[in-house]
């Protein structure tokens, strides 16, 4: 009721406000937002449909993106089983150094995408740590899909828990504690209680977490070898394209990862809109 | 928790199993950035001639990147059995890791550089601010494009030809040569990382009138991206690039490519494989192949590094290296 | 109590300290001790050279400023989304997730063609004397762009569930409408608001995919830390890369602190006001 009365009472003088404020914002996000998106394919398609084409289905292409694929599908499972097990320890249980904990999952976004792939480089290069051992026993790890997968999940390890945290310590434990004392086993508990509860909430740091895994350039770059054919991701295809001189081929795959972020954009809208209401009661209250 | 390390244990199983990879007859050519269309056809004729002589087929990896990145790669791991780079420094910082014999540049012909270059100006059409040689290019208003030698070896090229350029001037000495580059540097607005950026820069986003570049991309650029809008100006007197090539001694021993990675480098030196080069705008290092295409390769007067710097880690620790001569510039401030 | 309760503790602690150990603290300890190869003299040689001293305030001052105005601009955009009811308003909420979506070579690659002189938009600025690429404005311009999403994404939940009884008891008790805003409701945004400004600001700190390409790279004047870093590599100068990243890592990570101690003492102030 009182939302009906307010919006016939509002002044032109408010109402003015907020058309200013809606202009403000939607102007800044076709400027800032819209049309870096719309340059992607607009160069992409600057030659028209046939080079476009041409340009995805070169072989060095389709294997950039299996393997930009690949890397996705097995770091974006072990970061969510991870943001699943750190989100249950710190939101169900007190121990000591919890904060720390909290800080660390945190630590990846505060580090250098160049760093992070120098770190590997310390580890498994040639002249790292274990380097030497890995060389004997003919194991690869840098410049091989093991460093792609470690450097990829080193840099979206974050997204999952950050999602899951401030969540599952708003909604508190219990459910969980109910289903206990009702006799559930620990597994049953977590199948029928806390995962229905977070669902979605697991599913956008999914989505985030893959999006950044499959287009993440700077660490990647440091541990890849840019072997084409064999090492060489979509993000590095578009730089290497790019400094070939083939522009339709760089945004033609460029496209190809901004219509991969589209995707993830509209699955989560759609999740969204599809269930707005359960998601919206279970929003933390800030994280 | 002993749950917790099996699943560990697991992933990291996974991890591991991925990274044994299948056992094949080929090789890995570790290159930089501009080599691409050369070696892929050069990979093509080397494979065919090598199925011809041997009957086995041969596959030829190619990583491209920028030289001295490609360099640390291969000193971190990257298991190139040849290694076709900008200049000698890089694989210089390769042998001192032992990776191949230091005197490397003695086991092939030429200093192990099967084909040469040398460093241009690309101008815009009708060259509008009139540069001909390298004093122009610190005339006020004229701004230059360039990559940053600490990070592009092509740069590096660059940076000794405008000295060479200026030792080589009447009464030319390190303090006048040290000002005309220092000069030159404040007319450059961007330094890229590459050189492959620098040329995008120039190109494609219309910055700069002048870029400094090797012949070869040069050449290239103006005919990938149209014969009309840019022209390639030759100075008086500019460096000859070497970009020189090598077997990596204990990745060839590993993987026992040594006979096939051998015979791929010395293919380079062929008459065919000299073609190629040509063709792809370096200049061949066979006076015949050279007479053929003159035509395409403007005569300038030429200095090596050589001839003014000694060999490339001296001239890297005097002019590159922290605290050196592009350091003192003070390039920026 | 829970603790009997609620199963896991022992499986779910261990594996994530054990996955955490392996993917982030060992190799950060490896960064470490190879950053402590060039020794404290080198260090601070290396630091207090004037071309990373340079780098650095570029990269901290530009995220940092980059944050603020992703603060400011944030909340606008949140506010507009949560509260007002337009034509779009689906989509634009969709496109505020693009930065985290697009990759960041992409990223850098499409806001260059954009704001090079001969861009759509860099065409019409360059008149004004306002050069975007290739100056430091441009990192600025790259580090607002990747910082984004994190304001409006941790504003968004907390504008929706503020109660409207709130500001409406404001309002009936006489308070101006700004009054409401500056007394009532930013208070309530104001640890979320720390929360998207701490992750826009270590996010843009360390930021390169994107920025590298419309930076002008410039010593002293349009490069980057991160950029230094891999110049070092370059010069196969291990220690000095990792030192630099040991750096680059403590600033970030005392900002975040700095942060969370700000979050904190705002949660303090609020609950005592409220």
């Amino acid at each position: 009721m009182s939302a009906v009365m307010r919006s016939r009472t509002v002044a032109w003088p408010r109402r003015l406000v907020h058309v200013v404020l809606i202009a403000l914002a939607l102007v800044f996000l076709v400027l800032f937002l819209l049309l870096p998106l719309a340059t992607v394919f607009v160069e992409a398609f600057r030659q028209g449909v046939a080079p476009y084409l041409e340009a995805i289905k070169q072989p060095e292409a389709l294997s950039a993106i299996k393997l930009t694929l690949l890397v996705a599908v097995i770091a974006v499972p072990l970061n969510l089983v991870f943001g699943v097990a750190a989100a249950w320890a710190i939101t169900r249980f007190e121990f000591p150094g919890k904060a720390l904990l909290g800080a660390f999952i945190d630590l990846p976004f505060s580090v250098s995408p160049v760093v992070s792939g120098l770190v590997y480089v310390l580890l498994f290069g040639a002249q790292g740590w274990f380097g030497p051992w890995l060389d004997d026993h003919g194991i690869k790890i840098i410049f091989a899909v093991p460093g792609l997968v470690l450097a990829t999940i080193f840099v979206t390890l974050p997204f999952v828990a950050r999602e899951l945290i401030p969540l599952m310590q708003a909604q508190g434990s219990e459910e969980e504690e109910a289903a206990r004392v009702l006799g559930a086993s620990g597994w049953q508990m977590f199948f029928r209680v806390t995962l229905p509860n977070i669902r979605w909430a697991l599913l956008y740091g999914v989505l985030l977490c893959n999006a950044r895994a499959m287009g993440e350039f700077g660490a990647v770059s440091v541990v890849s070898g840019h072997i084409r054919g064999l090492t060489t991701t979509m993000p590095l295809e578009v730089e290497m394209r790019y400094n070939e001189y083939e522009y339709v081929g760089a945004f033609a795959i460029a496209s190809l990862l901004a219509l991969l972020a589209l995707l993830t954009l509209a699955l989560k809208s759609l999740l969204e809109w599809r269930y707005g209401d359960e998601i919206a009661a279970h929003a933390p209250g800030g994280h | 928790m002993k749950k917790s390390i099996l699943v560990l244990l697991a992933a990291i199983g996974v991890l591991l199993t991925a990274a044994v990879a299948a056992k094949d007859v080929s090789l890995l050519n570790v290159s930089y950035d501009p080599t691409r269309e050369l070696y892929r056809q050069i990979n093509t004729a080397f494979a065919a001639q090598w199925k011809a002589q041997h009957g086995d087929s041969v596959t030829i990896q190619m990583s491209h990147g920028g030289s001295g990145k490609q360099a640390r790669s291969v000193v971190d791991g990257l298991p190139a059995d040849v290694v076709t780079l900008a200049l000698a420094y890089d694989i210089d910082a390769i042998a001192d890791r032992g990776l191949l014999a230091k005197d490397w540049q003695k086991k092939l012909p030429n200093n192990a550089t099967p084909y040469t270059s040398t460093i241009v100006f690309l101008v815009r059409k009708g060259n509008p601010k009139g540069i001909k040689d390298w004093g122009d290019l610190v005339r006020a208003g004229v701004q230059v494009v360039t990559p940053n030698p600490k990070s592009s070896g092509g740069a590096r090229w660059n940076f000794l030809a405008a000295w060479g350029y200026a030792l080589k001037q009447p009464g030319g000495s390190d303090a006048t040569a040290k000002a005309y580059v220092k000069e030159l540097f404040k007319h450059v607005p961007v330094l890229d990382t590459g050189a492959r950026g620098a040329t995008n820069t120039f190109v494609q986003r219309g910055i700069g009138d002048v870029l400094i570049a090797w012949e070869n991309e040069a050449l290239l650029a103006q005919r990938q991206l149209g014969n009309n809008a840019f022209e390639i100006v030759v100075p008086s007197i500019t460096i000859v690039a070497e970009p020189p090539v090598a077997v990596v001694d204990s990745n060839v021993d590993k993987h026992g490519t040594r006979a096939v990675a051998q015979a791929y480098v010395e293919f380079l030196y062929s008459p065919q494989g000299q073609e190629i080069a040509a063709k792809n705008f370096y200049r061949p290092r066979s006076p015949e192949l050279a007479a053929r295409y003159a035509s395409q390769f403007p005569a300038t007067h030429t200095f090596t590094l050589s001839d003014l710097f000694g060999d490339w880690r001296q001239a890297q620790a005097k002019f590159f290296n922290d605290g050196g001569i592009f350091d003192q510039l003070g390039v920026g401030s | 109590m829970r603790r009997r309760v609620l199963p896991g503790f022992g499986i779910s602690l261990g594996y994530a300290l054990a996955y955490l150990g392996l993917i982030v603290l060992l190799p950060l300890a490896a960064l470490a001790w190879k950053a402590s190869g060039i020794g404290v003299e080198g260090l601070l040689r290396l630091l207090s050279s004037p071309r990373t001293l340079a780098a650095l305030r570029l990269s901290v001052v530009g995220a940092v400023v980059a944050a603020l105005v992703n603060a400011v601009i944030g909340l606008l955009v949140g506010w507009v989304l949560v509260r007002y009811r337009f034509p779009g308003r689906r989509l634009f909420d969709a496109l505020v997730d693009l930065p985290f979506a697009l990759p960041t070579a992409v990223a850098g690659i499409a806001l260059t063609t954009l704001y090079a002189p001969n861009g759509w938009l860099g065409q019409w600025l360059e008149p004004l004397g306002i050069k975007v690429a290739y100056t430091p404005l441009g990192v600025f311009v790259a580090m607002v762009f990747v910082g984004f999403p994190f304001v409006v994404r941790t504003l968004q939940p907390v504008l929706a569930s503020l109660e409207r009884d709130v500001e409406e008891a404001a309002e009936s008790l006489g308070a101006q409408r700004w009054q409401t805003f500056f007394r009532v409701i930013l208070p309530m945004l104001a640890p979320a608001l720390l929360t998207g400004f701490a992750l826009a600001l270590a996010r843009a700190v360390g930021e390169y995919g994107s920025v590298i390409f419309i930076a002008g790279n410039i010593p002293m004047r349009s490069e980057i830390a991160p950029l230094l870093i891999v110049q070092k590599l370059e010069q196969f100068d291990y220690a000095g890369a990792a030192a630099l990243g040991v750096a680059m890592l403590a600033i970030s990570f005392a900002l975040l602190v700095l942060v969370s101690l700000l979050q904190r003492w705002s949660h303090r102030w609020q609950e005592r006001s409220l």
